[in-house]
C-alpha cells in the first residue's frame, strides 16, 4: 500500500473533523476554508480555457467562436441542453467510479473497462429474453448484471492490489484493454447478429425493451440514476462507518491495519462499487442510446470521467455540476468540427490542457492565506 | 517452398518480436531511467502517441525519416520536460500527471495528425539480414531496422552508465534516498527533470519506430497499451536496462502470436490474441508483485510499486 501522500487530495470536511480555533462563526471559518476547493479549480480551468485560447489563435482560429459554438452546442438550446444531459449521465457514474477508490486512497482508472464490459454484459442477459420477458423484468436484470460485471472488473483490480501489491493504475487500464478485447471477441464472432451487415454488433433490444425518456424531454433516466447515486454514495462514505473506515484506510493505511479495519474487504468493496457505477453507465449507453452492444460503447466517457472526478476533488456532490459542464463540452464536439474546421480531437486536447493544468494547481493548496481562519492567519 | 506451418509460425514470431519489441525497448529504457531517479512517468503512452505522430509527419515534410526519429526525440522531450517540472513542485502527484499527460498528449498528437493519415511518408530502410537464407519467411522476418540496434545499444550504455559514472550514481543516489541527494548538495528535482526529459526523448524515438518502421503507417489506433506496458515491463525487469531488452522481446514475441497465427490462415480468436500481451503483462505484475515488501531492486523514493 502506497504511504505516499495522494496528493488528490480529499476536501478536509470529509477526511475529518476540521481544526478550526473559534475565531468568528463557525460557518463562516467552515466556508472559508472549503472555499479554496472550489476557487483553485475553478482558478485552474480559466487558467487552461486561457491557454486552449492562446493555442487556438496560434493555429489561426478564433477563441471567441470556439466558447460561442460550445455553449450554442452544449447548453444555448433545449435540443443541445438535453443532448448535454444525455451525454452528463455516463460522465457522472465514470466519474464516481474514480472518486470513490479515490477516497480509500487508490487511483482507479478502468471505467472505460467496466463500463464496456457492463454495456455488453447487458446487451447479452437481453437476448434470450426479449419477447419473452416483460421490459421491466428484463431491463432490471439487465442493469444488475450490468452493475455485477462492472464491479467484478474493477474489483480485480483492488483485489489484485491488496492481495498482491499490483499497482491499481496499471493494472485497471490494461483490464480496459482487455474488456474492450473480450467485447470485441464475442461481438465480431459468436454474439453477432448476422442481419446487420454494417456494424458488429449484439442483436439489437428493440424499441420496447429500451429505457425511457424523462416526461417531457428527450432525457434518458441515466441522469436521475446518476444524481441519486451520488448523494447515495455521498451518504455512505461521509455518515457511515463503512465510510469512515474507507477513509481512514485511505489517510493512514497502517495505522488502518492496526485498528483492526478490514482493509482488504474495504479495497475490494471501494473497488467493486466503482466498476458497478461504470457498468450501470453501460447499461443505460446499451439500453438507452445504441440499443445494443458494439465498438461504439468505448466512446472514451471512461476517460473524460478520470477528468471530471479530479476537477470534483473526488466529492460526489460535485460530480454532476462539473459532469454537465464536460457533457457540453463533449456535446459541443461535433458542431466545433464543423462550423470551425477543427479536427474531432480538439476537445481532447483542451480536456489534456485542464488535467494538466488541474493537477498543477495543486501546489497552490495552503499558500494563499485569504482562506485561513483568521486565528491562524494571524498567527502566521 | 514449403515448411510446415508451425516454422512459419516460429518464424513469423522471430521476426515480429524483433519489430514488436522496439517500441517497447525504447518506451521501457526512458522509463527505467526515469524511475532509477525516483519519479513515475505514465504518460509515456502520450509520448509514444505523440511521437509517432511527428514522425511521420516530419519524415514526409522533410522526406528524411531519420529527421522524423529525431523530431519524435524532441517532441517527447518536450512532453518529459512538462512532466518533470510540473511534478516538481510540491504536493503534486506523479502518477495523476503521468495520466494527465497521457490524455493530453494522445490527444495533441491526434489533433494534429488528422492531415498525415493519408500521405505516404518516406519510412526508415531495413538491414536485410537474413540475405544468407534461402527461405522467403526468413528473409523477410530478418528484416531488422536499425533502430533495433540503436536500442540494444542504448540498453548497454545505460546500463554502463549506471553503475560506472558519477552522473549514475547521481541518478540512483536520487532514486534510492533524496534525503541523501539532498545532503550532498544534489538538486533532486533538476535531476528528475532531466532523466524524465531524457526518458520522454526515449520513448518519442520509440513511437517514430511505430509509424515509420513497423506498422509503419500514422494512425489513431496506432498504439493501444503499448506506452503503458513498457511502463509495467519495468518493474519486471527491476528497473534493470539489459533485463529491459529481455523483457521487451517477450512481449514483442507475444504481440506477434496474433499476427503471425493469421499469416497462416488462423483467424479465429483474433481479439483473443490481440489480448494476449495485456494478459501477460497483468500475469507478469501479479507474479512479481507482493503484497508484504516492495519488489526487489526497486529505487527507494518510487512510488508505484510499494
Amino acid at each position: 500500500m502506497s504511504n505516499a501522500p495522494l496528493a488528490t487530495g480529499a476536501p478536509r470536511e470529509l477526511v475529518g473533523p476540521l481544526a478550526t480555533p473559534a475565531a468568528g462563526s463557525d460557518f463562516a471559518a467552515r466556508l472559508r476554508a472549503n472555499s479554496e476547493y472550489v476557487v483553485i479549480p475553478l482558478l485552474a480551468l480559466l487558467i487552461a480555457t486561457a491557454l486552449f485560447g492562446i493555442f487556438l489563435l496560434a493555429i489561426g482560429k478564433s477563441p471567441v467562436d470556439f466558447i460561442a459554438y460550445v455553449w450554442r452546442g452544449g447548453f444555448g438550446t433545449a435540443f443541445s441542453l438535453q443532448n448535454t444531459l444525455q451525454r452528463s449521465a455516463p460522465l457522472i457514474l465514470t466519474a464516481l467510479a474514480v472518486a470513490i477508490p479515490a477516497r480509500i486512497g487508490l487511483i482507479m482508472i478502468g471505467g472505460e473497462g467496466a463500463l464496456v464490459l457492463g454495456g455488453f454484459a447487458s446487451a447479452v442477459v437481453a437476448i434470450p429474453m426479449l419477447g419473452h420477458v416483460p421490459p421491466m423484468p428484463t431491463l432490471i436484470l439487465m442493469a444488475i448484471v450490468g452493475m455485477l460485471v462492472g464491479g467484478f472488473w474493477v474489483g480485480i483490480a483492488g483485489f489484485l492490489r491488496y492481495a498482491r501489491g499490483v499497482n491499481e493504475t496499471i493494472s485497471s487500464l490494461l483490464l480496459t484493454y482487455i474488456g474492450i478485447a473480450i467485447m470485441n471477441f464475442f461481438v465480431e464472432g459468436a454474439l453477432r447478429d448476422l442481419s446487420d451487415p454494417n456494424k458488429p454488433s449484439t442483436k439489437p433490444l428493440g424499441k420496447a425493451y429500451m429505457v425511457g425518456t424523462i416526461p417531457g424531454t428527450e432525457v434518458h433516466w441515466g441522469i436521475v440514476f446518476g444524481a441519486a447515486l451520488c448523494v447515495g454514495l455521498y451518504i455512505l462514505m461521509t455518515r457511515t462507518t463503512f465510510g469512515f473506515a474507507a477513509r481512514v484506510t485511505g489517510g493512514n493505511f497502517r495505522a488502518a491495519l492496526a485498528q483492526g479495519l478490514p482493509v482488504g474487504r474495504l479495497i475490494v468493496a471501494c473497488s467493486a462499487i466503482a466498476g458497478a457505477c461504470a457498468g450501470l453507465a453501460g447499461f443505460f449507453e446499451v439500453a438507452a442510446i445504441q440499443g445494443r452492444a458494439n465498438a461504439s460503447l468505448a466512446a472514451g466517457y471512461g476517460f473524460t470521467g478520470i477528468l471530471v472526478s479530479f476537477l470534483a476533488r473526488h466529492n460526489p456532490l460535485a460530480i454532476p455540476p462539473v459532469a454537465i459542464l464536460f457533457g457540453g463540452l463533449v456535446a459541443s464536439g461535433g458542431l466545433i468540427q464543423r462550423r470551425m474546421g477543427l479536427p474531432d480531437a480538439t476537445v481532447l486536447v483542451l480536456q489534456g490542457l485542464i488535467f494538466v493544468v488541474l493537477l498543477t494547481s495543486e501546489t497552490l493548496y495552503g499558500r494563499f492565506s485569504i482562506f485561513k481562519p483568521s486565528g491562524e492567519r494571524d498567527r502566521a | 517452398m514449403n515448411e510446415p506451418a508451425i516454422l512459419t509460425v516460429l518464424i513469423a514470431m522471430l521476426g515480429g518480436a524483433i519489430r514488436v519489441s522496439t517500441p517497447f525497448m525504447f518506451v521501457s529504457l526512458g522509463e527505467c531511467l526515469t524511475e532509477k531517479s525516483g519519479r513515475v512517468n505514465l504518460g509515456l503512452e502520450g509520448t509514444l502517441v505523440l511521437g509517432a505522430m511527428v514522425a511521420y509527419a516530419a519524415s514526409y515534410h522533410t522526406g528524411n525519416p531519420w529527421l522524423g526519429v529525431l523530431a519524435a526525440g524532441i517532441a517527447g522531450s518536450a512532453l518529459g520536460a512538462m512532466h518533470g517540472s510540473i511534478c516538481g513542485l510540491p504536493r503534486v502527484n506523479d502518477v495523476a500527471v503521468g495520466i494527465a499527460m497521457m490524455l493530453f498528449g494522445v490527444g495533441v498528437a491526434f489533433f494534429f495528425g488528422k492531415p498525415y493519415i493519408q500521405p505516404e511518408a518516406p519510412r526508415l530502410a531495413s538491414i536485410p539480414l537474413g540475405f544468407w537464407s534461402g527461405s522467403a519467411s526468413l528473409k523477410s522476418a530478418l528484416q531488422v531496422n536499425p533502430l533495433f540496434f540503436i536500442g540494444i545499444a542504448l540498453a548497454i550504455v545505460m546500463a554502463w552508465a549506471l553503475r560506472n559514472t558519477r552522473s549514475g550514481l547521481v541518478v540512483r543516489t536520487v532514486g534510492d534516498s533524496a534525503a541523501a541527494a539532498r545532503a550532498m548538495g544534489i538538486s533532486v528535482n533538476l535531476v528528475r527533470l532531466m532523466t524524465t526529459t531524457v526518458g520522454g526523448f526515449a520513448a518519442g524515438v520509440g513511437g517514430a519506430f511505430l509509424s515509420l518502421s513497423y506498422p509503419g503507417s500514422w494512425n489513431q489506433g496506432l498504439s493501444s497499451g503499448q506506452g503503458l506496458m513498457a511502463v509495467a515491463l519495468v518493474i519486471f525487469a527491476r528497473w534493470d536496462p539489459l533485463r529491459c531488452i529481455a523483457a521487451a522481446l517477450l512481449f514483442g514475441a507475444a504481440g506477434a502470436i496474433g499476427p503471425s497465427l493469421q499469416a497462416i490462415g488462423v483467424t479465429q480468436g483474433y481479439y483473443f490474441f490481440n489480448a494476449a500481451p495485456y494478459i501477460l503483462t497483468l500475469g507478469i505484475m501479479i507474479a512479481t508483485s507482493s503484497a508484504k515488501h516492495s519488489a526487489r531492486d526497486m529505487p527507494g523514493e518510487l512510488s508505484i510499486a510499494k
